[in-house]
């Protein structure tokens, strides 16, 4: 079982890797895009910090809206509609709910991943971020569906999720601004997919 | 990488009150959410004409706003898209009633985010229509890619527009009128250097002393080719051609459909130039490439467009869409016709282009 507790503590952790990694990630998309994406992303959630406190006693679904609605104003580029978008939904997958079963992450998790393909209209092997997030979201019901428990099932969500990330080096990209560099756009990880690792990770180790 | 800045996450809004300070009399900065809007606004009848984009390409867009062109501009962090708070907030300044026409760039953040914006508004009661600007022939496709970023038409668009919501058009004709603009207008840039963003401290790329990329975007993004430098005539040559003898070229894009709620796929289709059509001319410096080398440029292309059969019917020459302290320019060409010309030639007042009052 997930509790909100674990919730808060992943956003915190998050914010911690992303602020780690602002200058990995910002290399990754001056490769490959326009060099602002840990500084967005640590934007992003540093501003998610400011207002966490605000919401940290009321429900998950409450306080993973306000997460994407704070991304949705202060991240800006592609990553913010689409982590916004993620948070929210994900959020509005689990209204009112206080702890999650694991029938909940997945529709969390899932919620997230559909708002991210309708905004974004991405698909899997475009080097976008839903290479990461799309095995990650299988990868989890999968482990659960064999039997796993939460840990392990998230365990492998994280791997699958690294390999997706992985996965996007040899891609040419096909949305994006990457995808301006035709040829020259392969052999570089996507910066997304390695936020949407990161992020997934995070929440693995917020839960064992 | 020297730049005259204080702190780097202080940048953009030193900057945006500073020209607040240097044209009180045109433009006013709101910071949170940061947007730059008509010092008038909003204008009774008028339907409000709002752009925005990351910061770094000034005097787009902050500079276009004032009489005649647009009124609010929303900058984001440098060469980041703002937000949909911003554009949101913007609209609900600078509506009169009439309604708001969002100019946007073709960049996927851009694109995503007046998405959003256009939708908070309309779930608001404002009318809004969202027209996009891609005119890069440097993309040739838009299968595999996001599609034609949008440059340099972007800024001969806001002025044209501008002057026609100065007119009263309503929003539906003005948004036809923004469409045809963008089907009729081509662009390419090039870069003799990279740019540093203040945030990031260090070059986007790096371009050997003997190199230049060409078809680059304005975001310090690699372009297509990296090639050995030529002299600028050659330069000039090989990107006039690329806009000149580019062929028709057809993508769908999405805009709101105010009546069903919901985004529409539209199918254009850009006609090719043909010998007979009238253009207006921009060379562009993308910020750190000196007027008299525009001059040198502007001189070729005038000669290739004559050769051509196409008439340069007015121009536009120096620094209007930059790229931070790039050294490089881009060409657009826009076939006009009685009317574009007519507005094109309608008083404008703004911090970044100003005639006729």
């Amino acid at each position: 079982m997930i509790t909100k507790t674990h919730i808060v503590s992943w956003l915190r952790a998050v914010a911690g890797v992303l602020a780690e990694n602002k200058e990995y990630l910002t290399e990754l998309d001056a490769a490959i895009g326009d060099a602002d994406h840990g500084i967005n992303m640590d934007r992003g959630f540093q501003k998610v910090m400011t207002q966490l406190p605000g919401v940290e006693d009321k429900d998950i679904g409450s306080i993973l809206k306000t997460t994407g609605m704070a991304l949705l104003g202060s991240v800006g580029g592609a990553g913010g509609p689409l982590y916004g978008t993620f948070f929210m939904r994900a959020g509005s997958a689990v209204e009112g709910k206080h702890e999650l079963s694991d029938a909940d992450l997945i529709a969390m998790l899932e919620a997230g991943l559909a708002g991210v393909l309708q905004r974004g209209k991405a698909n899997l092997g475009d080097k976008t971020m839903v290479d990461a997030l799309t095995p990650a979201v299988e990868a989890l019901k999968k482990g659960l569906a064999d039997g796993l428990n939460t840990v392990q099932a998230l365990e492998q969500a994280v791997l699958a999720a690294e390999k997706g990330m992985h996965d996007t080096i040899p891609m040419l990209a096909r949305k994006g601004r990457a995808s301006y560099l035709f040829e020259r756009s392969i052999g570089h990880q996507d910066p997304g997919a390695t936020s949407s690792y990161l992020i997934l990770k995070a929440l693995y180790e917020a839960v064992k | 990488m020297k730049k005259l800045i204080n702190r780097v996450e202080n940048f953009v809004n030193e900057s945006l009150l500073g020209m607040e300070a240097a044209y009180p009399d045109l433009i006013k900065i709101n910071l949170e959410p940061r947007f730059v809007y008509r010092a008038d606004a909003p204008v009774a009848g008028k339907v409000a004409v709002i752009s925005g984009g990351g910061s770094g390409h000034e005097p787009m867009h902050g500079g276009f706003v004032g009489i005649g062109m647009l009124d609010a501009a929303c900058p984001g962090e440098v060469f980041t898209s703002p937000t949909p708070d911003q554009m949101l907030e913007a609209a609900r300044k600078v509506n009169s009633g009439a309604g708001v026409l969002y100019i946007v760039k073709n960049y996927t953040g851009d694109v995503m985010n007046f998405e959003m914006a256009a939708e908070l508004a309309f779930a608001e009661g404002i009318p809004v229509a969202n027209i996009l600007i891609d005119d890069d022939v440097a993309v040739k496709d838009s299968l595999y890619t996001a599609g034609r970023r949008g440059v340099g038409t972007t800024v001969l668009a806001e002025k044209i527009v501008g002057a026609a919501a100065e007119r009263k058009y309503d929003l539906k004709r003005l948004a036809d009128l923004c469409r045809q603009v963008n089907i009729n207008g081509r662009s390419m840039g090039m870069a003799l250097t990279s740019c540093t963003v203040p945030a990031k401290g260090s070059p986007t790329f790096e371009l050997g002393e003997d190199e230049m990329e060409i078809g680059i975007g304005i975001h310090g993004e690699p372009g297509r080719e990296r090639m050995k430098l030529k002299p600028a005539d050659e330069i000039t040559e090989m990107m006039a051609l690329s806009i000149i003898e580019d062929g028709a070229y057809t993508r769908k894009v999405r805009e709101w459909d105010a009546e069903k709620a919901e985004w529409v796929e539209v199918e254009l289709v850009d006609p090719p130039f043909q010998a007979g059509d009238r253009v207006i001319a921009f060379v562009n410096s993308m910020g750190g490439t000196p007027i008299a080398e525009l001059f040198v440029i502007y001189r070729k292309l005038a000669e290739i467009c004559q050769k051509k059969g196409l008439t340069i019917v007015r121009n536009l020459v120096g620094p209007y869409i930059t790229s931070l302290e790039m050294q490089g320019f881009s060409i657009t060409l826009l076939k006009v016709d009685d009317a574009m010309l007519e507005l094109w030639d309608a008083p404008v007042k703004t911090p970044g282009l100003r005639w006729g009052m």
